[in-house]
């Protein structure tokens, strides 16, 4: 429990104090120290969790599930603001922002992470719902950060669209809560998930389903599914580059994994009616909507951010997918695939970021030769992206494997899209990547400072969880896919 | 059609007036006027709220009652216009696109949510399935203004008033949320509003107007590598003068 409150209180207070924090370069380091501060405590729980199997609290419930998700979240936490100290004060330096815009930024970066932390954790889908949209506040001025008139409109379209997609997802919450006081004497536990989980079977078929369907577009919107997901590129695209790593990192996993909780309450309720398997119906359709609409936008980008963006929502359509599928290897693979997803895309805006920085742009014609001019940047987007595209021996291809087999088992004539959907977003990676990375560079490009660790540590787990996946985190994951799918994967 | 007791049909009439306000505010072309729409709309919400803490002797709904008064029907109208007493919009006024036609879609939404809700609400419970499905249209309603308003300070009151349908069903139909949640809710929505404020002036510094349908540089259509002045403007190049 103390592991958990120190994980919580440590963004809080680091994000409150560097509002107020003058010095800029103490501000990058005080940053990462809160970072790790957070990761320590992440650890820490989930040595505890390891332990207890369920930590619980009145609003707090960590179990096997999320609390892989903490420990992702609070990595790439800190990974991200290794890379943001000196991307950021590059950036500043270049008088693109403000001072001022900086101690936004750090603030902010904290109050992300806190929103992350808090939603992954809490027991109460009230305060799910509280905090994805916080999640969405203390992002929306780090997209307009720059103030360009792109940066303000991509800004404006996050807000008003997870704004409305968000709005859904509590008036979905307050169905929930509407089928909930028929069961549940407590009022004050009418929003536990727990509760509402062990009694899920009573719940009214007919209103979980229409809750069900709110819930899913609000969510959605925040997870990126098409045809919501039409913030997600501008917001990653124009938004420094740091926040791009982070919100496909784990804002997504965040909103996909308030999704996959209300599929298990749906699940429950409507597992006695004749359409028992509704929400994983749904969640297979967006899912594999939004994978083949993103493979297919991604050959037409011409924005090296967007064409990542859409790369992840490409895969949040898989994960989303799986998750449909449900049964425990599709479960198993769509959380392994979460891992790798993150920990790959993280690292590839990281690259991204160095890349924009040399090439002066972020317009994939005018980015070129990045390998004879910086080879360290060159090598790692080349790697980043052959690991993203799921390729052996990085850990995407053992979750797309695994997937694709799942899949094979239960509804084969969807392997054939998945397979189509694959190669199609391979191609519209590497029509790209090529001369990106091997073209002629411009005359007088000059390699930048950069600082690959965050990417080599992220590729390195990437590939030796293709390689082999440790023990522990085979249990671990195991364990989750046992709460979910209710079955173990071995 | 069973006979409702006194409160309840109290509550449904001020409910019903808060559905008219939303009508009112999608079609209302003075800004201001628009604004104090919204402020009564969130006044009604305030006194369902009170209604139905006296009618359930519920004593935390009396708080949430007074919270909704004082942030949505004091509060956010007052920061709306000295928003808009700060960037000169006081007269501004905004004619709707086919006023016809979405009033007409805001009636068929009232339908719809009337629709959606009838299977969902057992038959004995005529009060909770008007007070469900008046909320779901409000929101919906709320929904349909921020699609058709281009205008940003009028996107934002639409955003208000489906928070103020969520607040409706939540308070009318459950007997109001656990109050961690509610406070919550009201933080978020609070800040929200406040940085609402601050995206009115990004916005008018980038585009030197406030219609939001100009912002439209970020688009999957291939633009040509464009020359120094884009097509941006070009195609409502007298718009800007009118919108300020």
């Amino acid at each position: 429990m103390t592991a958990l409150l120190v994980m919580v209180l440590t963004p809080l207070l680091g994000g409150l104090v560097l509002a107020l924090l003058r010095p800029l370069a103490l501000a990058g380091w005080f940053n990462l120290a809160v970072s790790l501060i957070t990761l320590g405590s992440a650890a820490w729980l989930a040595w505890e969790v390891a332990a207890a199997g369920v930590i619980a609290s009145t609003y707090f419930r960590v179990d096997a599930f999320n609390v892989y998700l903490v420990v992702l979240t609070a990595f790439v936490g800190v990974t991200t603001s290794i890379f943001s100290r000196p991307y950021m004060r590059h950036v500043c330096a270049s008088g693109k922002i403000s001072a001022m815009s900086m101690r936004i930024y750090h603030s902010m970066y904290q109050a992300f992470m806190l929103t992350m932390l808090v939603a992954l954790t809490t027991d109460n889908l009230g305060v799910l719902w509280v905090a994805i949209e916080g999640a969405t506040l203390a992002t929306v001025l780090l997209v307009s950060l720059y103030r360009t008139p792109e940066a303000v409109e991509a800004a404006w379209k996050y807000f008003i669209l997870c704004g409305v997609g968000i709005a859904l997802a509590l008036f979905g919450t307050v169905l929930t809560y509407f089928a909930a006081q028929h069961v549940i004497a407590d009022p004050s536990a009418g929003l536990t998930w727990s509760v509402l989980y062990e009694r899920a079977y009573e719940l009214n078929p007919t209103v979980m389903r229409i809750a069900f369907v709110f819930l899913l577009v609000g969510y959605g919107t925040k997870v990126g599914l098409v045809p919501m997901h039409q913030w997600l590129p501008d917001a990653h695209s124009e938004g420094p580059t740091p926040m791009s790593a982070v919100l496909s990192g784990l804002l997504l996993n965040v909103a996909l994994y308030a999704v996959v909780r209300l599929k298990m309450l749906v699940d429950g309720s409507l597992a006695g009616t004749t359409t028992p398997h509704l929400a994983g119906a749904l969640l297979m359709g967006f899912g594999l909507v939004s994978f083949m609409v993103a493979g297919l936008f991604l050959h037409r980008q011409r924005d090296i951010k967007r064409m990542f963006s859409y790369s992840s929502i490409e895969h949040m359509g898989l994960m989303t997918f799986a998750f449909g599928l449900g049964g425990p290897l599709a479960t198993f693979g769509a959380l392994l695939h979460m891992l790798v997803h993150s920990l790959t895309k993280s690292a590839i805006f990281v690259t991204v970021g160095h890349a924009t920085h040399i090439a002066g742009t972020q317009a994939i014609e005018r980015i070129r030769g990045l390998i004879r001019t910086q080879p360290a940047v060159g090598w790692a987007l080349l790697f980043g992206v052959v690991a993203i595209a799921g390729f052996p021996p990085f850990g995407v291809f053992t979750s797309e494997f695994l997937l694709l087999t799942a899949t094979m088992q239960t509804q084969p004539w969807f392997t054939l899209a998945l397979v189509s959907g694959l190669a199609i977003a391979f191609a519209g990676l590497f029509r790209h990547l090529h001369p990106m990375v091997y073209g002629a560079a411009p005359e007088g490009q000059q390699p930048v400072s950069a600082n690959m660790l965050p990417v080599v540590i992220h590729l390195g787990l990437v590939l030796w969880l293709g390689l082999s996946i440790p023990d522990f985190l085979v249990i671990w994951l195991n364990r989750a896919t046992e709460l979910i799918a209710g079955a173990p994967v071995l | 059609m069973t006979q409702l007791p006194l409160l309840q049909q109290f509550v449904l009439l001020l409910a019903a007036l808060a559905l008219f306000l939303s009508f009112v505010l999608l079609a209302q072309a003075r800004l201001v006027a628009a604004i104090h729409a919204f402020a009564w709309q969130g006044v009604l919400v305030a006194a369902v709220t009170g209604v139905v803490a006296l009618a359930g002797n519920a004593h935390h709904l009396y708080f949430s009652a007074g919270l909704t008064l004082v942030l949505k029907g004091l509060l956010i109208p007052w920061m709306l216009h000295r928003l808009v007493r700060r960037l000169e919009l006081s007269r501004h006024t905004e004619l709707l696109r086919h006023p016809a036609l979405v009033i007409m879609a805001a009636v068929l939404l009232v339908i719809f949510s009337y629709w959606l809700v009838e299977p969902m609400v057992a038959q004995g419970l005529a009060f909770t399935r008007n007070i469900v499905a008046v909320s779901l249209a409000v929101v919906l309603i709320g929904l349909l203004m921020m699609v058709f308003r281009q205008q940003a300070v009028a996107q934002v009151l639409g955003f208000m008033s489906m928070e103020n349908g969520l607040f409706l069903a939540a308070v009318s139909a459950t007997a109001g949320m656990p109050l961690v949640v509610e406070l919550g809710v009201a933080f978020d929505v609070l800040v929200a509003m406040v940085l609402f404020g601050v995206f009115f002036f990004q916005i008018r510094a980038s585009i030197d107007s406030l219609n939001v349908d100009r912002l439209n540089r970020l688009t999957e259509v291939e633009i040509p590598p464009s020359p120094p002045f884009s097509r941006r403007g070009a195609d409502t190049p007298t718009a800007t003068g009118a919108s300020k």
